[in-house]
């Protein structure tokens, strides 16, 4: 932090966050939710890079028909062990845990989370269900899918099921103990004036999502225990040869794992909402619609687990309900895609990184919903259910949704974040990149899917090899557009611009404070008079608090509640 | 593979295809005209609407409810008729028809074995008439398959422990793709083969020159001897101190716990491997568990000679029928006592 000052800054002496304190265990018994998100910001880069890894050799593999690259034990490891990471160890925690984690507190204008040391304790937690993981795959790894299916995982698999089980099951634990903080600290650290209807939508994005995962995830706990007491002691709760029942596995793991891909996508759709209202400087398009269709998403993703179960030997009338009630989930999705297009009506836009980012995933989100019509309609669905096209569609909602608003939030609260400019150019160069390899990488999948190419195949019959080779070429392409990034990001985090408290001139709460913030958040507790994207001139929108002097707290005066006159 | 005149559609071959390919084509379509509407409005507004400078404010829009509605209510309209079609297709797919040619399919790691009811043999290849409506009759040695045949558009899994079926009618000679499309360890993508259809004069050829081989039936009138069956349950299957067997399969079994059900593949496995599971009323729990002494594939065959006993006879299509199958007399699914059924010995 001893770059010459190339901006101008609050004060040079400013005590934020970062510097308040240094060494090793300052960071390690930390209970600042900003720190603690940056722990978090780390390890789970740590565990993508080795997800990406893993599907650098999956592509790798399926540039030609013949499994000429890995051997076939090998290759169903990698895309195990790809799924295992990237969805538990990264999609899940990625959005909640890092920018949730720093910017609830911020965003409602709160100190810190209710419960700063459970918050610690969540990242401790992860950390241990990610290890014990690493240690699975170092001992040799695991090729059950990332499904588990019985009576594969429990009876036939050679693999380390039940250590790889285990890491899940604590890594589950932090999920809960993060959801558990944010509804606390919603419900009752909000700011005076912070109203319901006054949050940003993130917050009621992550209300919703912290909905799913304290709900959802004591299941997908309950499930893997059982699968290890069946591997372990031979009870016969899944395995017909022991007078258990398959699918019934089924029912329990996407009773979880499907509302799970609205605990990695509803984050992400409330970061769009901030970056498409703020960067449109527009207030968001029927917010109330807005805000309720993340609480209806949230209700309804319980209730459509059995989409997954069409050819699985469901009742054919079961499957009729969970197809009538996939299509229902839909609907608050498209009422957000047709909002957010709607706030950009009149508004001021500017073609910030954040925003194309924000822009791209409008499109990639509306071809991956659109695609889950598909998913969703019975007779289409027995044609394409695991195949190609199914790989396709949640990459597009996974990687084209969450990874894109992962990336257009990381880059807008960037200067919030660190104090520093990522560079604006190398930016929007590698959001263009990303956009082009994606679409490259995934859209060929849909044909190939549609044209019946089974997914999880090591080996494949040579017609299908046009479009797995547009395929790893797209996928070289989106992996040098991840890349760029994250060297930019790093570099900036030293020599970048220094930035200042708002940036973007930005009516949020958490712009208010200066970048970085200090470590109490606010130095006053402000009061806040404003609706949520209520934009105003800059210099209403100043910092609440004096800072610049060590004493900051007794400027209680000098707040200035921003609202525009 | 590909020979449909339009691109990205893999060869149809099945009364289905057509049918899901239409749905498709409209899914296709409507997907295709949201993605550039709303691409399209996007892109339009982002141009149009550019910051022209740096403090601008614009006037904010609270929102409009008639606009949401309409948003919501048109999507949701459209998705009902998607869900209408697909229901509709689905439905259709699910339910075979009475008189399809059944074939048995057990899975194992990593390969397809296939019998037809005359008695021949596949592995890895299925042969199909054109014109014929099929019925597989499916399950799994170890862990769960899926049989996948991408050009009939047809797919289910196959599972241990249990029977699931699925049914086509092929309509154009030609050889497939069949895969495993549900992962089943180490050599999955190996799991695949061909279904081959053919006119059906090429089919009868191809039957007669396969003839050798015993029809699962009368396999299963054998097995019916050797485990000792024949002393409980007659050796056509009349019954005695086990109940009838005779017209058992797809009709009214009363259970001594006051449940009825109709027996079918999974009722009549259960009570091979687990008979004291569902007792037929008036039986006592004396037949021992057969579990580990039959196969999956034992299982079918004595499942092919219980149905081969089917009374009163519609026309049989079993061409190799065992022992003269309507020796026993009919007996009516409304009374208890006479109902036939298996499940004790």
């Amino acid at each position: 932090m001893k770059a010459p000052e190339t901006f101008e800054t609050p004060s040079a002496a400013r005590v934020d966050y970062l510097n308040a304190q240094y060494g090793l265990k300052s960071w390690l018994l930390t209970k600042d939710h900003k720190r603690i998100g940056l722990l978090y910001l780390g390890s789970i880069s740590f565990f993508f890079l080795i997800g990406g890894l893993y599907a650098m050799f999956i592509r790798l593999e399926l540039l030609t028909p013949q499994g000429d690259f890995l051997s076939s034990a090998t290759y169903n490891k990698v895309f195990t062990q790809h799924g295992i990471i990237m969805i538990f160890f990264f999609l899940i925690p990625s959005i909640p845990a890092t920018l949730g984690n720093f910017l609830v507190p911020l965003m409602i204008g709160a100190k810190d989370l209710a419960f700063p040391r459970i918050n610690l304790l969540s990242w401790y937690i992860y950390l241990l269900g990610g290890i014990i993981t690493i240690y699975a795959l170092l001992a040799g790894g695991i090729d059950t899918g990332w499904t588990f299916y019985v009576p594969y995982s429990t009876t036939f698999s050679n693999s380390y099921v039940i250590a790889t089980g285990a890491g899940i099951f604590i890594s589950g634990f932090s999920s809960i103990l993060t959801g558990l903080n944010f509804i606390v600290t919603i419900h009752t650290m909000r700011a005076p004036g912070m109203t319901w209807f006054r949050m940003p939508l993130f917050l009621w994005a992550h209300y919703a999502t912290s909905l799913i995962m304290i709900l959802g995830t004591p299941v997908i706990a309950i499930t893997i225990l059982l699968l290890a007491f069946e591997r372990l002691a031979k009870v016969g709760i899944f395995d017909p040869a022991n007078g258990g029942d398959p699918v019934l596995f089924q029912h329990l793991f996407w009773f979880y794992s499907h509302p799970a891909v609205y605990i990695m996508v509803l984050p992400g759709m409330g970061i769009i909402s901030e970056l498409i209202a703020n960067f449109s400087r527009k207030n968001i398009f029927g917010y109330s619609f807005v805000a309720f269709s993340s609480l209806a998403i949230a209700v309804f993703g319980f209730l459509v687990w059995g989409h997954h179960l069409f050819v699985a030997s469901q009742s054919v009338y079961a499957g009729m309900i969970f197809s009538f009630l996939s299509f229902a989930v839909a609907i608050p999705s498209a009422i957000k895609v047709f909002n957010w297009t709607a706030t950009l009506y009149k508004g001021s836009i500017s073609y910030d990184t954040p925003m194309l980012y924000a822009l791209g995933f409008i499109g990639l989100f509306t071809i991956g919903g659109m695609t889950g019509l598909f998913l969703a309609a019975l007779a289409v669905d027995v044609h394409l259910s695991d195949t190609y096209f199914v790989v396709a569609h949640f990459h597009y909602i996974m990687v084209g949704g969450t990874l894109l608003a992962y990336l257009g939030g990381l880059h807008y609260w960037w200067p919030k974040i660190t104090g520093r400019m990522y560079p604006e150019g190398w930016g929007r160069f590698s959001a263009l990149v990303v956009f082009v390899g994606f679409n490259l990488t995934f859209l060929p999948q849909f044909v190939a899917g549609y044209m019946g190419m089974p997914r999880r195949y090591h080996a494949y019959p040579p017609e299908f090899q046009v479009f797995n080779v547009l395929s790893s070429a797209g996928a070289s392409i989106l992996g040098v557009g991840l890349l760029i990034p994250l060297i930019y990001l790093v570099w900036s985090m030293r020599y970048g611009k220094r930035a200042e408290a708002n940036p973007w001139h930005l009516p949020g709460l958490e712009w208010r404070t200066a970048s970085p913030p200090p470590t109490e958040n606010f130095l006053v507790t402000p009061i806040v008079t404003w609706e949520a994207y209520e934009f105003a001139p800059p210099e209403e929108m100043q910092v609440i608090g004096t800072f610049g002097e060590e004493e900051g707290l007794e400027d209680a005066d000098a707040v200035i509640d921003g609202r525009p006159l | 593979m590909q020979t449909s005149w339009i691109p990205f559609v893999p060869e149809s071959a099945s009364t289905f295809a057509s049918k899901v390919d239409a749905l498709y084509f409209y899914l296709s379509g409507v997907t295709v005209f949201f993605t550039l509407l709303i691409s399209g409005v996007l892109i339009f507004f982002v141009i149009k609407y550019r910051r022209r400078s740096p403090y601008e404010i614009p006037r904010p829009i609270a929102g409009s409810h008639k606009l949401e509605m309409l948003w919501s209510v048109i999507p949701f309209l459209i998705s009902m008729s998607m869900f209408a079609w697909g229901a509709q297709i689905y439905f259709h797919q699910y339910r075979a028809p009475k008189n399809a040619d059944e074939i048995y399919v057990v899975a194992k790691q990593w390969m397809w074995k296939i019998q037809h009811s005359t008695g021949q043999r596949e592995i890895n290849e299925l042969h199909v008439p054109v014109g014929r409506k099929i019925k597989l009759i499916m399950t799994s040695e170890d862990t769960i398959h899926d049989f996948f045949v991408p050009a009939f558009r047809m797919k289910a899994d196959v599972l241990p422990g249990r029977y699931t079926t699925q049914w086509f009618e092929a309509t154009k000679p030609g050889t497939y793709h069949l895969f495993c499309a549900e992962y089943c360890g180490m050599n999955h993508s190996g799991m695949i083969g061909s279904v081959i259809v053919m006119q059906p004069t090429d089919f009868d050829n191809w039957l007669s020159g396969n003839a050798s081989q015993q029809a699962p039936a009368v396999a299963g009138q054998q097995l019916y001897q050797t485990l000792g069956c024949v002393s409980c349950h007659g050796a056509n299957g009349e019954g005695g101190r086990g109940p009838a067997l005779a017209g058992l399969f797809g009709n009214k079994v009363f259970l001594t716990n006051g449940q009825t059900l109709t027996a079918d593949e999974g009722y009549i496995r259960e009570s091979i491997e687990n008979p004291q599971a569902k007792l037929v009323t008036g039986f006592g729990p004396i037949m021992p568990t057969f579990q580990g002494q039959v196969s999956p594939e034992q299982l079918i065959q004595l499942m092919a000679f219980i149905k081969s006993l089917q009374v009163p006879g519609p026309p049989q299509r079993t061409p190799a029928a065992p022992a003269a199958a309507p020796a026993v007399p009919a007996a009516t699914p409304g009374q208890p006592q006479a109902t036939p059924a298996s499940a004790t010995p």
